[in-house]
């Protein structure tokens, strides 16, 4: 399974954090570990991993980020979505290794300054958008995606656009309330 | 996954280079592969389908020329990375979309799901691998010579048009059926320089040799795509017929544009997806 592989090296990767070296533009040979210095909700991670590893099991294993989840790993649930540099990306289709230099934004990081639920947070907490909950942090994130498109402009936009999220609870229709209810203070 | 050596460009020149070093070809066993949204790539070296011993990302290059769009009266010029629902979006393509092949707007934003589509850029969109799946065995030519394993078995979705014995693997991307129709061209960089040729000249039919999908030669990339102004652009649509709503390839696409003179039609530009082994264009002048 590709996830056992890029996952595998967890005590390698701890024991190797470059914090001398710089990130790399090419390695040497494939299964060196491959520096690389990531910017996720807006702080620094030096990491050095299997160059496989894509940006989900770095967030997840690599970095204690498991706010984005692992659904199907095939880039067809939606639940590993993720922003970056503001453009919602399934992270399960991404190398670690391609998003250096640019911003990744994770549920983590939507919390306020002041401690406060994002407002994309709070509707879904309001509409009852959300059963399991595995499906959510995707949703969400890709809730706040959709309205920065100027996509969520009424109903059947935001089912169109919000499509490549699944709900196997079936909780859509709570969904398009929530991101309504957000759209404006998003 | 195969193990890979990972190389970041950012120049067009060093991604020619590292392509040209790398014997990056258009066979799908290409030593080198460049890695652009990764949407269809990743996953199909998730699935050990593509096997690149070394990886190109050319995704800072969306900086440059490639990262464009350009809309003027003699047409309209796509860099080869701007992402699908970027050039939908795009408020030059869609203040002329009466003018413009409308459909280069429908396309991405009304059939095609968000995060591929967010992720798929145009340079990985033409460029997209023809594939076939069988209930036992995701085929893309993986095995030169191994044959098609999707032949006999259920192929409902596989092509009718330009198949040959080794191969019924469908075209499953949109972009090229307008591409195709609006007589699009597109630049290649390439390590003996520039060259611009017919887009409907970039693919091949699979013959004898399924595994080798384009007319491109080692080292070779797309750069941008050039949809010209002509008397048909002004009326087009997209049609996609599929059996989701979302999120599924064409079972079966056309393009369909008219250069009417009243009631009377001059000209009609028709290409078709989903039903043939590359976009293919039914023309009558």
């Amino acid at each position: 399974m590709a996830t056992a592989t890029t996952a595998a090296a967890p005590m390698i990767a701890r024991s190797l954090t470059a914090e001398a070296a710089p990130a790399s533009a090419r390695q040497a040979s494939p299964r060196e570990p491959f520096n690389m210095t990531l910017r996720i909700n807006d702080r620094e991670h030096r990491v050095a991993l299997d160059v496989r590893t894509t940006l989900l099991d770095t967030l997840r294993e690599h970095l204690g980020l498991t706010g984005a989840k692992k659904g199907c790993d095939h880039g067809q649930c939606g639940a590993c979505t993720v922003l970056i540099d503001g453009q919602r990306m399934l992270s399960c289709l991404t190398l670690a290794a391609s998003v250096q230099g640019r911003s990744v934004a994770t549920i983590e990081g939507l919390v306020q300054a002041d401690g406060a639920l994002h407002p994309m947070q709070q509707a879904f907490i309001d509409h009852d958008a959300f059963q399991c909950g595995y499906c959510t942090p995707g949703q969400i994130m890709s809730a706040v995606g959709c309205v920065r498109e100027g996509h969520a402009t009424n109903e059947a936009s935001i089912r169109e656009y919000m499509s490549g999220n699944l709900c196997r609870c079936g909780a859509y229709a709570n969904i398009v309330a929530a991101v309504t209810q957000a759209r404006s203070a998003t | 996954m195969q193990p890979f050596v990972f190389e970041a460009v950012t120049t067009t020149r060093d991604a020619v280079a590292a392509g040209t070093r790398g014997r990056a070809g258009s066979s799908l066993q290409s030593p080198t592969q460049f890695l652009a949204g990764g949407t269809t790539l990743i996953d199909l070296m998730k699935l050990n389908v593509m096997q690149p011993e070394h990886v190109v990302d050319i995704n800072a290059l969306d900086r440059s020329e490639l990262g464009r769009i350009e809309a003027t009266d003699r047409g309209l010029r796509l860099g080869a990375l701007v992402r699908m629902a970027e050039a939908a979006d795009h408020p030059q393509v869609n203040r002329k979309a009466r003018r413009w092949p409308s459909h280069l707007c429908l396309l991405p934003a009304s059939r095609f799901a968000t995060w591929p589509r967010s992720a798929a850029t145009s340079f990985s969109a033409p460029a997209v691998r023809t594939f076939a799946t069988s209930p036992t065995a995701t085929a893309t030519s993986a095995a030169p010579g191994s044959g098609c394993a999707a032949l006999d078995g259920f192929n409902r979705t596989h092509a009718v048009l330009g198949t040959s014995e080794r191969c019924i693997a469908t075209y499953p991307g949109d972009f090229a059926q307008a591409l195709i129709a609006f007589d699009a061209t597109v630049d290649i960089a390439g390590p003996q320089g520039s060259r611009t040729i017919a887009f409907a000249e970039l693919h091949r039919r699979p013959n004898e040799t399924p595994d080798i999908e384009s007319t491109l030669q080692p080292g070779e990339m797309l750069t941008t795509f050039f949809v010209p102004t002509q008397p048909w652009s002004r009326r087009s649509l997209y049609v996609k017929v599929r059996d989701r709503e979302s999120y599924e390839f064409a079972l079966a696409s056309a393009v369909v544009a008219l250069d009417l003179d009243g009631d009377r039609v001059r000209d009609a530009r028709i290409a078709l997806g989903g039903v043939a082994t590359r976009a293919m264009a039914r023309r009558r002048s």
